[in-house]
């Protein structure tokens, strides 16, 4: 194949397949955008893992559990479309662990209360989806392909953290209070969770050319606003932002200007929340290499013993 | 630096009846353990009612540089198709 | 008798329980991802174990209480399941053989309950059974892979069972249970079959039981390892804080 071929493809919306010809940027932009999503899957599991152990009723408890246990095998659907164009996932992982691959900034965030829990799913979580519902379009099949499974088992991960501010914003005082301190904390990450205005995205134009996206950051974040701001009225619960206002012109919501330097901040890894999860991750790699290197050793023996 | 697994290509029966289809890949240094991994990535939801894990190693695919030698020839036999035979209009439901 | 019965569902669904959460706490820490989600499928059937086991509790009880009373509004000395399942999770070693004795355990146990005269529980042994069929499959796969793969493993491996050993016999009592047995309610006692089939485990993994070790009980009477307290209390804390929400 050549980069006629390539481009052909492309403009006729085919799909790319991993044995095609393809143009080294395209291979290295996928590579580089399913590992951080795939890293952001398994280090998101962190700040909602932690509670687990103090989810407040069973039912809760086996909802988070299968949750957090669908976001590593998110993680492993994902690596393995990274895998298919050639990087092993042993070498995303240590770029991950080195930092020099990123994760999304927005699981630098902590997770106080157990409200945090349902803001997550209903905002993070739909953020998400609306950033991930194009992808199943990508021009690269595997990553269309993890992304068709990943929405189909994310729908449940948004009802449920709905669900959890439904069930605080009609509590006790004590329980919406705290629903409207997490909507509060998530609100505004989970707007800058499209990524920086279109005037400012460098990626958004060639990108969007290949395909690998739909839409721009702009336009998604619109979609979110308007999709959720009824949402945060059903609940009584106040998004913490004086310029939102229904723009009836426009057919949108007015909304006010994220905090941008917070967000570099945030994307620069500072504070000490990115130190904690990568030393989460890492532990949990350094101390499962034993394991690992026993299952290895435990095929080559028994290779050995059919050969004699 | 990590130990690496070999790559496993899983295939889904999603019911009786139906052929198995490709799902994905898994890690893992066995068979034995490629199948409880394919399990527990790719049946959680009742997907599946039988698993195949094959080595990725082991497949053997076309070449797309071969895609033309490969797959062009099939294009210009019409006669293939039930569609290329023009019966009378009594007889045409055959 | 349905106070005896009771006691019984409580006993196992407390073990369930507090297995599950021990398990739910290697989420994100597994030597893998597919760890990572093998542990939490265990850890989640095994949820769905108490949540039958203590609804039915709450039906034989007859006070009101559901599953959530239970879980969340007991005493660590009103909890009634074997020491060995409260232990720390210590390597994933020791976790793979306190799941290699629990899973033996439980599966004659389910196996068993099959034919249980209780309509109810003869309904969740049969489930059950396959799900811990699969546990077993795991963690014995597990066990022989650390015993049978590096020096280090294999070390650790016997380590584990070393440790976890006197915590055994307690799995097996079945002392509070003739009653039961007798009205065809529970089923014929495990205790030789488990240790036939432990010792095959252990001979494929090159391992062996401790010899002399002494056994440790109480935890099925309510004398509990000082580590079940702190488990329940982070368990507990969030619903203990706020009585009579819903969530």
């Amino acid at each position: 194949m050549s980069q006629e071929q390539f481009d052909a493809l492309i403009q006729a919306d085919e799909r790319i397949e991993p044995d095609d010809w393809m143009p080294d940027d395209y291979r290295s932009t996928l590579v580089r955008q399913i590992a951080q999503h795939a890293h952001s899957e398994i280090i998101g599991m962190q700040p909602e893992g932690e509670w687990i152990t103090r989810a407040p009723s069973l039912r809760r408890k086996a909802i988070l559990t299968a949750k957090v246990q669908d976001e590593a095998g998110h993680g492993l659907y994902l690596y393995g479309a990274a895998e298919s164009l050639g990087t092993p996932r042993s070498e995303l992982l240590d770029r991950l662990h080195t930092k020099t691959q990123k994760y999304s900034s927005i699981f630098n965030y902590a997770t106080p209360e157990w409200a945090d829990v349902g803001a997550i799913g209903w905002l993070v979580d739909g953020a998400a989806i609306m950033n991930q519902v194009p992808l199943c379009r990508c021009s690269f099949g595997p990553y269309g392909r993890a992304m068709v499974r990943i929405c189909k088992e994310e729908s449940f991960h948004q009802r449920q953290g709905y669900q959890i501010m439904l069930s605080l914003s009609q509590g006790t005082p004590a329980q919406k209070a705290m629903a409207q301190r997490a909507l509060e904390r998530w609100w505004w990450p989970s707007i800058m969770m499209f990524g920086p205005p279109d005037s400012a995205s460098s990626n958004t134009g060639r990108s969007m050319a290949w395909g690998i996206k739909r839409y721009t950051n702009d336009e998604l974040r619109q979609n979110f606003v308007d999709a959720t701001v009824p949402q945060a009225e059903l609940l009584g619960l106040t998004p913490p932002d004086d310029a939102l206002v229904w723009n009836t012109e426009r057919g949108h919501y007015d909304f006010g200007e994220p905090d941008w330097d917070e967000f570099a901040r945030m994307v620069r890894g500072e504070g000490e929340i990115p130190d904690l999860r990568i030393g989460v991750r890492r532990a949990a790699h350094d101390d499962g290499d034993w394991v690992r290197k026993a299952a290895a050793a435990y095929v080559s023996k028994q290779a050995e013993r059919s050969a004699a | 630096m990590s130990t690496s697994f070999p790559h496993w290509e899983v295939f889904v029966r999603a019911r009786r009846g139906i052929d198995h289809q490709h799902a994905g890949s898994v890690h893992a240094p066995d068979g034995e353990t490629a199948l409880r991994a394919a399990r527990d990535l790719f049946t959680r939801r009742q997907e599946g009612v039988s698993l195949w894990v094959v080595p990725s190693s082991e497949i053997v695919a076309s070449d797309p540089a071969d895609d033309d030698a490969f797959f062009e020839p099939a294009a210009d036999k019409a006669y293939r198709f039930p569609t290329s035979y023009e019966l009378p209009p009594e007889v045409d439901q055959m | 008798m349905t106070t005896e019965l009771l006691n019984h569902v409580l006993r196992q669904g407390d073990r369930a329980l507090v297995l599950s959460h021990r398990l739910a706490q290697w989420i994100t820490h597994a030597p893998s991802l597919e760890e990572d989600m093998a542990l939490a499928n265990i850890s989640l059937d095994l949820l769905g174990q108490t949540r039958h086991l203590y609804t039915y509790a709450g039906e034989l009880e007859g006070e009101g209480n559901d599953e959530d009373y239970f879980a969340y509004w007991r005493d660590a000395a009103a909890f009634r399941n074997p020491l060995l399942v409260e232990q720390p999770n210590g390597d994933f070693a020791v976790t793979i053989a306190r799941q290699v004795f629990h899973d033996h355990a439980a599966l004659l146990y389910w196996e068993s309950m099959t034919e249980s005269a209780d309509v109810t529980l003869g309904a969740l042994a049969a489930r059950a059974r396959n799900e811990t069929a699969f546990h077993l499959q795991h963690s014995t796969g597990w066990l022989v892979r650390l015993g049978d793969g590096t020096d280090e493993s294999h070390r650790r491996a016997q380590a584990g069972v070393d440790a976890l050993w006197p915590y055994t016999s307690e799995l097996l009592d079945a002392d509070d249970e003739g009653e039961l047995r007798s009205s065809g309610l529970i089923g014929k006692p495990i205790e030789t079959a488990w240790h036939e089939a432990v010792a095959d485990t252990l001979l494929n993994a090159g391992l062996h039981a401790p010899i002399d070790a002494e056994q440790c009980a109480g935890g099925i009477h309510g004398v509990h390892s000082e580590h079940l307290e702190p488990l329940l209390h982070e368990m507990q804390h969030l619903a203990r804080a706020h009585p009579g929400a819903s969530w």
